[in-house]
């Protein structure tokens, strides 16, 4: 199931400049979807999730246009040709 | 984002590590510490609570923790003073999965001492103590400490619940003492297998039991490389030494101002005296009267003596954290401490005057030192430049 990520810029820093990244995942959610990026950079995966495998709680994650918070978080569903953004929060200090 | 600036460190020098809400800083200097040079930011941004230098083996290597909001928190290291970084591709530092619990800072990177010379340990928040046998390559967590039975009943001070004091013993590398907020001090003498509290004279003013065995809100505890028995200990009220490596704490806060504060250091070469920057209350925190002063012992807390000479007198409404306070290690020591208004103050002279080296800086959390050493490449460098020269003039003649 191919999926693409849209990531920011210090994140493309470490998946060999790519913005865009298309996976294939496993399984129809974005966990499923994040599982295959992980796969293709590995050093992505602790930037974005913490070790409980939770999304960092200034890092935003977007199906299309909805953000997964307001969803069912890394259950949400992720099917063929979805296009996930993720994104830093506005936030900070 | 600000040009990074590197500093030429030298075999002689004294660096200052200097860590702040928005990245870390390096200030160099000769023996003579009159002038002082810039450099960083490095992890721009970022706060950094933690930095230390290792230098045995002939090593140089500096570690930092770079505590992201936004990716979390990352332990960094530089062997070239900050020109080039690691940019781990997984975290080093992480709690197991199964326990639940996630990183939120790093707080503290101490070395093993001479019998562990490639031991590195670093305090965390949550509480709790990373230990790597090889110089950063691999971490283990604690887990004598992580599943000791207190931990369930330790809680978050303001700072959040950290371990900022880790002290592996100069001379028995079983023996350690940790210390956490809100939790008290800790030591094993099993290398970390199991752990005791050591609180016992130490005031809990915030609890309804003054002297529980644990739950003490130390701030900070330092310990005398001559005499390791002596520790210096400023809690959340109170101020203490204990001469017998924790078992058992005097109260020391005799003529000072208030016994409220954040550090405490011993000076490297003498265990009676050691250094403290008092601040007013818990509610207030800023130094009292608007007067900045540190106040020095020299008789192992009998007494107190207020060090002013280049220190602002008025309008001088200051806060020094926990570890942003230090002294090197030169026969004269020099003491230095910053600000939570991004100024440095410097001694070269044991605290008897000071002078502000840096200002403007971000708000400072920490602070430490090192005389830099000769590496063992350094020599050799050095030969073969000596080397490149008389070939040179030979071939002029």
């Amino acid at each position: 199931m191919a999926v693409t990520f849209l990531i920011p810029a210090h994140l493309a820093a470490l998946a060999a400049n790519q913005k865009t990244i298309r996976v294939d995942a496993q399984s129809p959610t974005v966990r499923g979807a994040l599982e295959a990026l992980w796969l293709r950079h590995p050093a992505l995966r602790d930037r974005v999730v913490n070790e409980q495998g939770e999304v960092r709680q200034h890092i935003n994650i977007f199906v299309g246009s909805e953000c997964i918070r307001f969803v069912d978080g890394l259950a949400t569903p992720a099917p063929e040709g979805s296009e996930i953004l993720i994104v830093p929060a506005v936030s900070g200090g | 984002m600000p040009q990074v600036k590197h500093v030429p460190v030298r075999a002689g020098d004294v660096l200052l590590m200097v860590g702040t809400m928005k990245g870390a800083f390096l200030l160099r200097s000769n023996a003579a510490r009159k002038r002082w040079e810039k450099g960083g930011p490095y992890s721009v941004g970022a706060p950094v609570y933690a930095m230390a230098l290792d230098q045995r083996k002939g090593r140089h290597r500096l570690w930092w923790s770079e505590q992201s909001f936004r990716w979390g928190t990352v332990l960094r290291s530089s062997d070239n003073f900050g020109r080039t970084f690691t940019e781990p591709e997984t975290y080093s530092i992480k709690f197991p999965a199964d326990s639940g619990v996630t990183l939120k800072n790093i707080w503290q990177i101490s070395m093993g001492n001479a019998a562990e010379p490639d031991a590195v340990y670093c305090g965390v928040e949550p509480a709790a103590l990373y230990k790597s046998g090889d110089v950063g390559g691999t971490w283990e967590l604690v887990r004598g400490l992580f599943d000791h039975p207190h931990r369930e009943k330790w809680v978050p001070g303001g700072g959040g619940m950290c371990m900022h004091t880790v002290m592996p013993d100069p001379v028995d590398s079983k023996r350690m003492i940790i210390a956490v907020s809100t939790a008290g001090s800790y030591r094993t003498e099993d290398g970390g297998k199991t752990w005791r509290a050591r609180n016992q004279g130490v005031r809990a003013e915030f609890l309804p039991e003054k002297y529980p065995e644990f739950g003490q809100c130390v701030h900070k505890i330092a310990q005398s490389t001559s005499k390791p028995q002596r520790l210096y200990l400023q809690n959340h009220w109170g101020l203490y030494r204990s001469d017998d490596g924790g078992d058992t704490w005097q109260d020391i806060a005799n003529g000072v101002p208030s016994d409220f504060g954040f550090p405490i250091v011993v000076h490297p070469h003498d265990p009676d005296t050691a250094y403290i920057i008092p601040v007013e209350s818990d509610e207030y925190r800023c130094t009292p009267e608007g007067k900045l002063r540190v106040y020095r012992t020299r008789n192992g807390g009998k007494s107190w003596q207020a060090l002013t000479r280049g220190l602002p007198q008025k309008d001088a409404l200051e806060t020094v954290l926990r570890d942003s306070m230090t002294t090197d290690s030169l026969k004269k020591a020099g003491i230095y401490f910053g600000t939570r208004s991004g100024k440095i103050y410097a001694s070269a002279n044991n605290g008897d005057s000071w002078k502000l080296i840096a200002e403007g800086l971000p708000p400072i959390v920490c602070v430490k030192a090192a005389v830099i050493e000769e590496t063992k490449k350094a020599p050799r460098k050095a030969l073969a430049k000596k080397a490149a020269k008389k070939t040179a003039k030979r071939a002029k003649r």
